[in-house]
This record gives structure tokens, C-alpha cells and sequence, in this order.
């Protein structure tokens, strides 16, 4: 019988009620007295020089409070990026301006050029379409190869090439070299891994507000991370201390990671709104969105895999260029180096690992984490390569990588990180259960008698989630620590109000994180409420992102509960007229081992907040206690997936028939809300593979602008019911979290496109087509290419 | 500026709307019903779904206007006055078919719709319907056992189909 309460239970989301009759707040319902809007007037050209902008007409025209441009701005801090890295030669990265409104030239399209404030949304629109801006087009910089060429344009004037750093990575170069040059076979893949947007369906929303009689600035933003927004966009772009900068955000229709950063459009609502005096609210629209939200992966990778005559891995070696786009975005820089090189070893024993990485500025939108966040791209690589070096050397791809799993754990890899734990055996094994991959041939065989091809796709993965150590990411060149905060409040009658650093968009924190504190007290989870999002009301925190809600935030409610049993025990103690060390907390009750003498939760905490009857010689009385987690490690799920493809060879179609998800995510508090997670993470994985993709032409025009030209994945891409598992029961708790748990947010997202595009290459095999690759999206005209090339 | 009347979840209500505002703009601006969402700006995402005269609708490709004197459906007029959740919305619930909760209005209107006009859909005739309406959180999976759990339908009977 499953529980119905607490660890391990699937009580329904709490969050239900509002979202599902229309009352959820988000921050576009969210509207202050006399508000102003704004509108951004963006720059259409990918490159250019500003050599005139004239607001005159503009200025007069109905409605108009004011109109800003980068001169506004001017002596105001730029858009901090948060992590810097080292280039290979101890220099750090190049770091251009980041101006909130462009100053002096455009560098990507979509880049805001003017903002026009005025009464109402329609009015600054059309004084937009007044003002005129005379820009001098500049070659456009759009593929990094050529954009690291001597003869290329510059991005950024100011820096002596568009290389923002080279970045190189575990084995030392000698060490790989040599196993390469001993190597039996070497496999060598070039592929891309495409630039994705990361579409929350609710676009971005920034309401800025002011009250000048106590100089108090307030920010209703869309983001993960309202704490972080505070500090990057106080302390580094506009100069308000922190107890004067509120910032709030409230019901966030998803993130996925591209909420996370802070953007122009934040800073400038809330500088306007000073400068006005009065509300200023920015709504994205979508089309604003796709050229102005994050984008995401653009990788171009060589990978070479070394292996010795009985086909163990002896080395690994990867040349990568990652796309930075225009401008550092907050946490770009650490997305291809410590989020994707450290994954670079995989599930696997190979010794010796080497990652080289250019980061390329290129006139495009800013390429910043998004679901997975490197680690997508270093599962890709890894996984696509090992398929192929399978079929080149005839071994079947699930004994290559059983032979190469790592089983010893603690593991240290040559990129190093620690494996705490892990059973990649175990997760191999259920997949192939849960696959049926005994009556695959069978399977096959019923596609070809319908003309179409069956390809099986097989992927390991491991990531690397909790985000992190503060000590060891400060040493990596992040510019924040990395834990966080939870403070329990317990009332007098007993309720519990838990303010958590953490930030639910979808995750159901509102849900889950009470069965965690209801299971420690062993009081009814209904007791209990969780406040997050908003600096005024929570102590602190980092945020949500990195698969970390749980592993960190959880951890630091788990400590804060456990100072609170603490206390409470001392005034049961003295209730019960017993000794401290004697007293048991079970059930909700606190009684003296081995008597029958009791009292309730609720006498302790009346009792906390009405002292008559009180230690108060020894405890202050309340009852709120307040704990900061720091992680030891990083936190490792890892998983096995397999799905087969049915693909027509008449039109290159590819439908997924069959997928499973073994994964390990170590102990799970919500079973249902960790499979709506790996739903999730596999639908946008999906996507990847087969229909996802961010295009520019060579002018650096985004040609994928809208829902119309950009593949979203819709209800009938997606995998049906009968043939489509997900499974977590191969659990390996971690081992230095209080939970036992790993993360559950992104694996779907890491373990599914090499899964789904090893399976088209089989299939494409199956059929006599001895195609070695294609690149995301697998698109019918891609498949059909690829088959009479 | 012109007059429009119309009755919103069985209320009547009477505005004066100028001749380019969206239903949209309609429904979240002048009556605060800020349940119908905006998702994108080309009629794709479905996260304005309303009913309009008992017809599924992108509330966003039609003009106030051009709703004068009909009967307007939205997300805050389908549980109970006190609370209680529809049998779509209970098995959106129960089968966890949310999570950000953004598309969520629209994907329990185009449901409704379904139903409606189809009261025991397959698997695929779910999937076929939800076209217009994307969610980029949960995969569509639970939602697909949402709609079907609400139509009466045994789910894993339906998928084993």
C-alpha cells in the first residue's frame, strides 16, 4: 500500500486549485495604480552603428511620458555576466559592456535601442513607430567558425577578437595524446548541437515600481531566482542597496532556465519607475521573446573516442565551439566549461579526458543555460560517439557500454568531479526490462511489413545536478555562493509557514516541500504552507535551477526542522518535567521514553509563544529557526533510455513508437510530481531531436521568430500512452544530502535526444543506408537528404 | 468607442470598447478576468482559449465587438460558485495534468470542448484536438489521461487500444 502522506506519497498539487479555476497570479495580472507602460524599440539589423536617434516627433506624441535611450544610461552599470573563466593561457575571459538600452551599436536583432514610457501600452507603440533611428549596417558575425577568422568583423570594437575565451580541460594534453596514438580504433564525430529556445509559455513580465516618500523600489519580475535578481541588478547595474530593492515573482509559468538571468527589460522598469515616479510595466510579447529570452545550446563539437583492442575507452578528447551570442547573459560562460566539460566522462571508466572549448561572440541573441544546461550537450556528444564506434567495431551498443560502466563508487573522473553514488548496471538492467528488447526483432519486422524501418536508440547519461559547493564553484570563478535558505516559522497554534529560498514554476514545492516538514514533525502536511518569491518575505536564497530545489533548499528546511525539533524538545522537556535527553517526538506528540506522559505539538508551540510556563532562563521563546545549506558535492542522477523509431523512407518521417526512462534520481519525496518532471524534460528532449530549432540566415535574421517558423512540441509528437514508461525505482540515495535525494528536472531533457537519434541512425542501418549521422532536428528533409546522399 | 453587451460565465455585462480590442484585452483588462492567458502573438499556443456561444475559441483572434450579445465561457466560470472543481478540471487534478498552470486555462476549455462534442475520444482523437494548444511543461501525457479520466473512460483500457 503506497502512503497517502508524507516521504514518498503523491498527495495532489496544492497549487491545483488556483491554476485550474483561473486564479493564479502571475505577473502580468499583477497591475499598480497609475502604471505607465513601456515599449522597447528593437534594433532589426543584426549589426550596426548608431549614428543617429532622433525622438522629437515621437516625444509629442499622445500619451508619451517619457522616452529613454542607452544616453540614459550612460555612467549606469551594465548587465553583469555572474561566472568568469580562465582561458588555457591564465588570462581571464574577455568581458564586453552589457548596456541596458544599446549604446552606440546594435548587435543583434532584437537588441533594444529605445523605450518609450507613456500612458498606455497602444500609445507607447505607436510613438515608437515615430522615432528615428538611422543605423549603418556592419557584416553581420553569425557563424563562429568564421567569426574567429583574422578578417572577420568585431562584435565588440573594444576587444581584440570575437573569442571570448579558450577553454581547455582534465587530462593533460600528453596523457591523451599518447592514448590516442596506442589506441586499436579511434571513432571521430563532428556534429551540432542546435540552438534551442527555451519557450516557457508564459512570456517575460517586468513591473517596476517606486515609492519616493521612502525611497523603496519594488520589482514584480518572471524569474527563478527573485534573491539573485536583487542582488545582480542592485548592486551591479543600478546602485539601490538591498533593503530598499523588493523584489517579487509570483506565479511564473515556467522557466526551464531562461528565467533565471537578469535582463534589460528588469532594470529598466525599475529604473524608469524612479525616474518617473510612478509604476512601469513591460509585457513580452512572444515575438519580443524569441529575440530577446536566452537562447540555448548551439554547440559545434568534434569528439574523438580512443579504444584498445578489447574495446575499453582509453581516451576522450573534445573540440567545441559554443555560441556566447552578443553579450554575456548572467551564468553563459559556465555552461559549456564547468557545467558540460566536468560531465565529459559520462557513466564510463574512460581514463584520460580532455575538453577544449571556444566561446564564440557572434551577433545573436545571448546563449545562456537552458533545461540541462551543458550537460545535454556533453550526454550528446559522449553517447553519439560511442554509437557509432558500436557499429564501426560490430559490438552491440548496450555491451559497449556495459563494459565500460563505472561500478566502484566513490568515483573519481579525470574532469573532476566525484560520483557519490551511483548504479548504472541497475538502470541499464530495468531498461532493457521495461523495453521488452526480446521481441524487438519481432517488432522490426512488423514495421518492414509496412515499408517503414525500426531503429532501436540506446543512451546512458549522468549530470550533474544540487547546485554547488560555494568554495569549490568560487575556486571555478563564480561570482556567488551556492546554497540556500529556508526558515521555519512555527505559529502559536501550532501552523507552520516555511519561506524557502527555492522558487516553484511549475515544480509543486508548495506541495512536496510541506511532506518533507510534515514527516519530520509527524504533524499533518495541511499544518504547513510555503512562502517563496518574494525578498521581502524570505530570508534568502539562490533560486531554482540545476535540478537543485530539493537537493539544497530541501536540505536547508530538513536543517531548519531539525533545529526546531531541537528546541521544541527543550520545552517538552520542561512541560513534561523530564529530562531533555528523554524526550521522543513521534507522531506529533513529544512523551517521555518509556512512560505515558505526553504533551502535543500544539501545547509546545502555544507554550513557545505564551511563556507562563517556560524555560525562559535557558530558550528565548518563539518558535522560528533559520538554516543555510552549503552542498558537500554535486549531486549525480544518471539513467539508462532506449526508444525505437518507425521511419518512412518515403518522406524521411520519424515517429517514435516505443520510449522508456530508467532513471536514478536517489530517494523520491513525490513520485508523481518527479514523473511530471521527466514528462517534461523528455517532451523538450524530443523536440530537440526532432523538431526544435533556432535559425539565422547569414545577416543574422532569427528566421525561426514565432510558433509558426519554431517547432514546439505538440500533443501528437509525443510518444502515446501504451508504449511510453517512465521509471525511477533504481534508487541510489545521495550520499551527502539529508534527503538522499539527486534531482529529478532535467534528466528527461539530458537522456532524450542521443536516445531518439542513435534510434534513426539504426533504423536509417536497418535499411541499407549507411548513414553515420545527422544533425539535430532530424527533420523529414534532413532524414530524406541524408538517405540519397 | 462603441457599446458591447454580453453575458461572461452567465453574468450580462455592458462596456464601451474601442474597435481594435482583443477579447483578450477584453476579458484580462476591462473585466480582470486574468484567467485567459496570452502565450503568443500569433494564434498558435492556445493559452486563450475561451467559449464563445458554446464554440472553442483563441480568444485572441476575435474583437470585443465581435462578441456583442453572446455567451462568453472562461476558465473562472467552470467549477462550482463554491469552489469545487469540474470533472475536467478534478482530473487535470488528479492525473497531474499541470504544472506551471499557464496553458492550463485554455488546454481545460479546449477539453471541454472535446467532450462536448465527443464524449468518449481515443487516445489519438485527444492528441489530434490539443493541435492548438501547446504546454511546455508536462509532455502532454498527464493531460491526455486528464481528458480521457474526465470523458469516464478506463485509461490504461483506452491506451491499451
Amino acid at each position: 500500500m503506497p502512503k497517502d502522506h508524507g516521504i514518498g506519497a503523491s498527495p495532489k498539487r496544492r497549487e491545483d486549485a488556483r491554476f485550474l479555476t483561473g486564479a493564479g497570479q502571475y505577473t502580468d495580472d499583477i497591475n499598480i495604480h497609475n502604471q505607465a507602460y513601456v515599449h522597447f524599440l528593437r534594433s532589426d539589423v543584426a549589426h550596426g552603428k548608431i549614428t543617429n536617434i532622433d525622438t522629437t516627433e515621437a516625444a509629442e506624441m499622445p500619451g508619451v511620458v517619457r522616452i529613454f535611450t542607452g544616453a540614459d544610461f550612460e555612467g549606469i552599470g551594465g548587465l553583469p555576466c555572474g561566472w568568469e573563466i580562465t582561458d588555457k593561457n591564465g588570462d581571464p575571459m574577455k568581458e564586453p559592456a552589457h548596456p541596458v538600452l544599446a549604446q552606440g551599436k546594435v548587435r543583434h536583432v532584437g537588441d533594444p535601442i529605445a523605450a518609450v514610457v507613456a500612458d498606455s501600452l497602444e500609445e507607447a507603440r505607436n510613438a515608437a513607430e515615430a522615432i528615428v533611428v538611422d543605423i549603418e549596417d556592419l557584416p553581420a558575425v553569425v557563424n563562429m567558425k568564421a567569426a574567429l577568422t583574422s578578417d572577420s568583423a568585431l562584435v565588440h570594437d573594444d576587444l581584440s577578437d570575437n573569442l571570448c575565451y579558450d577553454w581547455q580541460f582534465g587530462s593533460d594534453t600528453e596523457v591523451v595524446e599518447k592514448a590516442f596514438s596506442e589506441a586499436a580504433h579511434v571513432t571521430t564525430l563532428e556534429l551540432v548541437n542546435n540552438r534551442l529556445i527555451a519557450n516557457p509559455m508564459e512570456p517575460r513580465v517586468a513591473v517596476g515600481d517606486y515609492a519616493r516618500a521612502n525611497d523603496e523600489s519594488t520589482l514584480y519580475t518572471t524569474s527563478q531566482n527573485p534573491h539573485v535578481i536583487r542582488l545582480l541588478m542592485g548592486a551591479f547595474v543600478l546602485g539601490i542597496p538591498e533593503h530598499k530593492l523588493r523584489v517579487v515573482a509570483p506565479d511564473v509559468g515556467g522557466g526551464f532556465g531562461t528565467k533565471i538571468f537578469h535582463y534589460a527589460e528588469e532594470a529598466f522598469c525599475t529604473f524608469a519607475a524612479r525616474q518617473i515616479n510612478r509604476a512601469v510595466k513591460w509585457t513580452s510579447t512572444r515575438s519580443e521573446a524569441f529575440m530577446s529570452d536566452a537562447h540555448g545550446r548551439d554547440h559545434v563539437t568534434k569528439i574523438e573516442l580512443a579504444l584498445d583492442a578489447d574495446n575499453n575507452f582509453t581516451a576522450l578528447r573534445t573540440d567545441t565551439y559554443a555560441n556566447m551570442g552578443a553579450y554575456l547573459s548572467t551564468f553563459s560562460t559556465s555552461v559549456p566549461t564547468w557545467l558540460h566539460g566536468t560531465l565529459m566522462a559520462g557513466n564510463y571508466r574512460t581514463p584520460a579526458v580532455q575538453v577544449n572549448v571556444k566561446a564564440v561572440f557572434t551577433n545573436t541573441v545571448p546563449v545562456d543555460a537552458y533545461r540541462g544546461a551543458g550537460r545535454p550537450e556533453a550526454t550528446y556528444s559522449l553517447e553519439r560517439v560511442i554509437d557509432k564506434a558500436a557499429r564501426e567495431l560490430g559490438v552491440d551498443p548496450i555491451k559497449l557500454r556495459r563494459q565500460n560502466f563505472i561500478t566502484q563508487f566513490p568515483y573519481a573522473t579525470p574532469v573532476a568531479v566525484e560520483y557519490d553514488t551511483g548504479d548504472y548496471v541497475a538502470t541499464m538492467d530495468k531498461m532493457e526490462e521495461l523495453m521488452d528488447l526480446g521481441n524487438f526483432d519481432a517488432r522490426r519486422k512488423e514495421s518492414e511489413a509496412k515499408g517503414k524501418l525500426r531503429g532501436l536508440g540506446i543512451n546512458c547519461f549522468i549530470e550533474a545536478c544540487g547546485i554547488a559547493p560555494s568554495n569549490l564553484v568560487g575556486q571555478l570563478g563564480a561570482r556567488a555562493g551556492l546554497y540556500d535558505a529556508a526558515t521555519v516559522r512555527v505559529n502559536a497554534t501550532g501552523s507552520i509557514s516555511v519561506m524557502v529560498g527555492a522558487h516553484s514554476h511549475g515544480q509543486g514545492h508548495e506541495t512536496v516541500f510541506p511532506q518533507v516538514v510534515a514527516e519530520m514533525l509527524g504533524i499533518d502536511d495541511s499544518l504547513i504552507d510555503i512562502v517563496h518569491g518574494d525578498t521581502s518575505k524570505i530570508p534568502f536564497g539562490m533560486g531554482t535551477y540545476g535540478s537543485r530545489s530539493l537537493a539544497v533548499c530541501g536540505s536547508a528546511m530538513v536543517r531548519a526542522t531539525e533545529k526546531i525539533i531541537n528546541k521544541a524538545k527543550k520545552i517538552a522537556a520542561h512541560l513534561l518535567e523530564a529530562s531533555e535527553a528523554d524526550i521522543e517526538l513521534k507522531d506529533g506528540q513529544f512523551s517521555v521514553a518509556g512512560t505515558d506522559k505526553s504533551v502535543a505539538w500544539g501545547d509546545v508551540t502555544l507554550a513557545a509563544y505564551v511563556p507562563h510556563n517556560y524555560p525562559l532562563e535557558d530558550i528565548e521563546p518563539g518558535l522560528e529557526e533559520t538554516a543555510f545549506y552549503d552542498p558537500a558535492n554535486f549531486t549525480y542522477p544518471a539513467g539508462a533510455y532506449a526508444c525505437e523509431v518507425e521511419l518512412d523512407p518515403e518522406t524521411g518521417e520519424v515517429k517514435i513508437e516505443k520510449f522508456v526512462s530508467s532513471d536514478d534520481f536517489g530517494n523520491v519525496i513525490n513520485p508523481m510530481i518527479v514523473e511530471g518532471q521527466v514528462h517534461g524534460g523528455i517532451a523538450q528532449g524530443i523536440g530537440q531531436a526532432l523538431l526544435e530549432n533556432a535559425s539565422y540566415d547569414e545577416n543574422g535574421q532569427l528566421l525561426s521568430a514565432s510558433y509558426m517558423d519554431y517547432a514546439m512540441p505538440r500533443a501528437d509528437d509525443l510518444p502515446m500512452m501504451a508504449n511510453y514508461v517512465v521509471d525511477h525505482s533504481c534508487q541510489t540515495p545521495c550520499t551527502h544530502n539529508p534527503l538522499g535525494v539527486k534531482g529529478c528536472g532535467e534528466a528527461g531533457a539530458i537522456g532524450s535526444p542521443p536516445t531518439v537519434v542513435n534510434a534513426v541512425i539504426d533504423a536509417l542501418h536497418s535499411g541499407g543506408h549507411k548513414v553515420e549521422h545527422i544533425d539535430m532536428p532530424v527533420t523529414p528533409s534532413r532524414v530524406w537528404a541524408a538517405m540519397q546522399a | 468607442m462603441a457599446e458591447v453587451t454580453m453575458k461572461v460565465n452567465g453574468k450580462s455585462v455592458t462596456k464601451s470598447v474601442k474597435g481594435n480590442t482583443l477579447m483578450t484585452e477584453f476579458l484580462r483588462d476591462e473585466l480582470r478576468l486574468t484567467g485567459t492567458h496570452v502565450g503568443c502573438d500569433t494564434s498558435q499556443c492556445g493559452a486563450c482559449t475561451i467559449h464563445v456561444n458554446g464554440k472553442q475559441v483563441k480568444a485572441c483572434t476575435m474583437f470585443a465587438g465581435e462578441c456583442d450579445g453572446a455567451e462568453i465561457g472562461t476558465i473562472e466560470g467552470q467549477a462550482a460558485p463554491d469552489g469545487t472543481l469540474n470533472a475536467i478540471q478534478a482530473a487535470f487534478k488528479e492525473y497531474h495534468g499541470l504544472q506551471c498552470g499557464f496553458c492550463t486555462p485554455g488546454m481545460v476549455m479546449a477539453a471541454s470542448s472535446l467532450l462536448k462534442d465527443n464524449p468518449k475520444p481515443t487516445e489519438a482523437e485527444v492528441r489530434h484536438h490539443l493541435e492548438g494548444n501547446i504546454c511546455r511543461c508536462t509532455g502532454y501525457h498527464n493531460i491526455v489521461r486528464a481528458i480521457l479520466a474526465a470523458s469516464g473512460q478506463d485509461v490504461p483500457a483506452v491506451a491499451a487500444e
